[in-house]
């Protein structure tokens, strides 16, 4: 249905589209990070797109990326960039469906933020910086919003352990916080 | 401007209004930050509101949730794709029915085995999704009823809402926290004497709506506190991603059902109804016309689901090996059985790598999945779109310029769920 708007997306800025692929039926577009306002708002302002309803934000963590049954040079090595940023948006009046995708190396997570273009983002994006680090540059209020402020570290990347407690309150029956351990101020 | 003994003195009420001076009146009002919440009545229990006040006026709200997250994306990480099907009652803990169907949708749509689904096991998840959305609408009005006053609203839905959770009990063995629903079908079939228990059930549903719908809608009370309180345009509502009857309310044509069909729901007849002020009188009534057209569509669904048989279209499960576990009298007799049941159930159903984003119409709008799988039996993210977070981001622009007791119709209709908004 939409590969069209794959197609229009390709052939309207194709220096930043850095290629486009459709996985059990989603439409996946990979976005030059420094492009990727412009061609949001061209997704959400032109006639023939109108993307003026958004879905979600969210990252995935490529750390420990090694897929079953496919070749090797899929696993992710340290070259590559660890984060994925996905942005859905959705067309009302084509019915289209659209993931933006971008890229993020892990010593420099910032991505543009879309909150000025999609006001649901704002909450979304905070939830992305709570749970993955990223930082949304332009975004106007990024602060935590499921945890608190004093929270050590990203809970969702990958190499946070699961089994890790920082409660708010000092409980001796639980294990140090590592991390906190070597901070400066202990 | 007035020294600190006069103000002391206004706050502390020992002049009349009468006795003022021109310079006391003349002073500024001050505003004042309060806390609302997270323990607070009318907050569900999870929501934490600092309101910046001038007098009873709202200027500047700052809402924080989180008071119930309890890491669903991270535990998923850990859990079998079944495994994770109890997680998910506990997202909307209203309508759990409909998680566990967009929860196995989703996997069955990253394993491409979608259409090959039995047609009874899809009426049974109709069924039981629809019996859901009743009970999240019949909550969400009987609690914001309850909030504006009307305690016998709610006490007569909730014990409407309590002769679904009894078949759904019967249905799945738990009143609340069904996981009633498998990857390829659900968990057993339905049980005897359901189709007559439910049509009981519908009927007194349908006598309990008429009798509080004659107690509310035209109530003057009712109607002052929700009619114009918490308005929505529909650009907004489009802008800010609102969805469900939020966004229905504000005359936006989006129902998932209709506009993305999945399942049987192209096979059933219902109306998706709209309304025009977006404000709250408009999502009650949105609500209160659901409830009626989910009524509708459960009648069809039972004329028309195939009856049960242990082969083709009457199963409840698939029949393929990769999600569905072997008969129990194989598990107990042949070796290979076993150790198929014994993988089934320790590895996991195993996906093939790679992403998709499903959602299904949940009790609030679109409720989606994005899972990215990796080719183990375990989902490598699980992402849930939950409709009240994005809801919820909305109601700091809403009660602006409202009064404080707005916020409490404008909550109850928002009807944000802690579970599925703090995941």
């Amino acid at each position: 249905m939409a590969k069209l708007v794959l197609d229009a997306l390709t052939a309207k800025f194709p220096q930043a589209v850095s290629h486009t692929e459709t996985i059990n039926g989603d439409e996946i577009a990979w976005i030059k990070r420094d492009d990727l306002h412009t061609v949001a708002h061209w997704l959400k302002t032109d006639p023939k797109m109108l993307f003026d309803a958004p879905v979600f934000v969210t990252a995935i963590d490529r750390l420990d990326w090694k897929p079953q049954h496919r070749p090797l040079a899929e696993h992710w090595t340290e070259d590559k960039p660890r984060f994925e940023v996905c942005f859905q948006l959705r067309s009302v009046k084509y019915r289209y469906r659209l993931r933006l995708k971008v890229s993020v190396p892990e010593h420099d997570p910032r991505c543009p933020s879309l909150s000025s273009l999609y006001p649901a983002f704002d909450w979304q994006e905070r939830e992305t910086f709570d749970m993955y680090g990223i930082r949304f540059e332009g975004h106007p209020d990024l602060r935590r919003i499921y945890l608190y402020e004093e929270f050590v570290g990203y809970p969702l990347r990958k190499d946070y352990p699961k089994e890790k407690r920082q409660p708010l309150v000092r409980r001796d029956d639980l294990p140090i916080n590592p991390i906190k351990a070597t901070g400066e101020d202990r | 401007m007035a020294d600190v003994q006069t103000l002391k003195q206004l706050v502390l009420g020992r002049k009349d209004v009468q006795d003022l001076t021109d310079v006391e009146t003349e002073v500024p009002p001050d505003l004042m930050t309060i806390n609302m919440g997270p323990s607070h009545p009318a907050m569900h229990g999870t929501v934490r509101i600092v309101l910046t006040v001038d007098g009873e006026r709202i200027v500047k709200s700052d809402v924080q949730p989180g008071y119930l997250h309890r890491c669903f994306e991270k535990e998923a990480e850990y859990a079998t794709y079944t495994q994770v099907f109890p997680y998910t009652d506990r997202l909307n803990y209203v309508s759990p029915m409909i998680n566990n169907c967009g929860w196995a949708m989703t996997c069955e749509k990253a394993m491409g085995i979608t259409s090959l689904i039995p047609r009874r096991a899809e009426y049974i998840r109709v069924i039981v999704s629809e019996m859901s959305r009743i009970t999240d609408h019949l909550t969400c009005v009987g609690a914001s009823a309850m909030e504006l006053g009307a305690f016998t609203a709610f006490l007569y839905f909730l014990k409407a809402r309590e002769w679904l959770y009894e078949i759904l009990e019967i249905v799945s063995g738990a009143r609340l926290t069904h996981s009633y629903v498998r990857v390829g079908g659900v968990s057993k079939d339905l049980p005897e004497g359901f189709d007559a228990q439910l049509t009981h059930c519908l009927d007194q549903i349908e006598k309990v709506m008429v009798e509080v719908e004659a107690m509310l809608n035209s109530n003057k009370i009712f109607r002052d506190r929700m009619a114009g309180v918490g308005a929505i345009s529909r650009e907004d509502a489009i802008a800010t991603g609102c969805v469900g009857p939020i966004a229905r309310a504000a005359g936006v044509d989006y129902d998932v059902r209709k506009d993305y069909p999945y399942s049987i729901y192209p096979e059933v007849e219902f109306d998706v109804p709209l309304g025009t002020t977006g404000d709250c009188l408009d999502r009650y009534l949105v609500r209160i016309e659901e409830l009626k057209q989910s009524i509708r569509i459960l009648r069809q669904c039972q004329k028309q689901i195939p009856p049960a048989s242990s082969t083709g279209e009457g199963r409840f499960m698939i029949d393929d090996a990769r999600c569905a576990l072997p008969p129990k009298t194989d598990t107990y007799n042949t070796i290979e059985s076993m150790i198929r049941h014994f993988k089934h159930v320790m590895d996991g159903i195993k996906i093939p790598a790679g992403e998709t984003y499903t959602f299904v119409e949940g009790g609030n709008g679109e409720l989606g999945f994005y899972l990215v799988a990796d080719g183990t039996g375990r989902p490598y993210k699980a992402y849930v779109r939950s409709p009240s977070f994005v809801h919820l981001s909305t109601a700091s622009k809403i009660i602006q310029g409202h009064l404080i007791a707005d916020i409490v119709p404008i909550f109850g209709m928002i009807n944000m769920i802690g579970g599925e908004c703090d995941k």
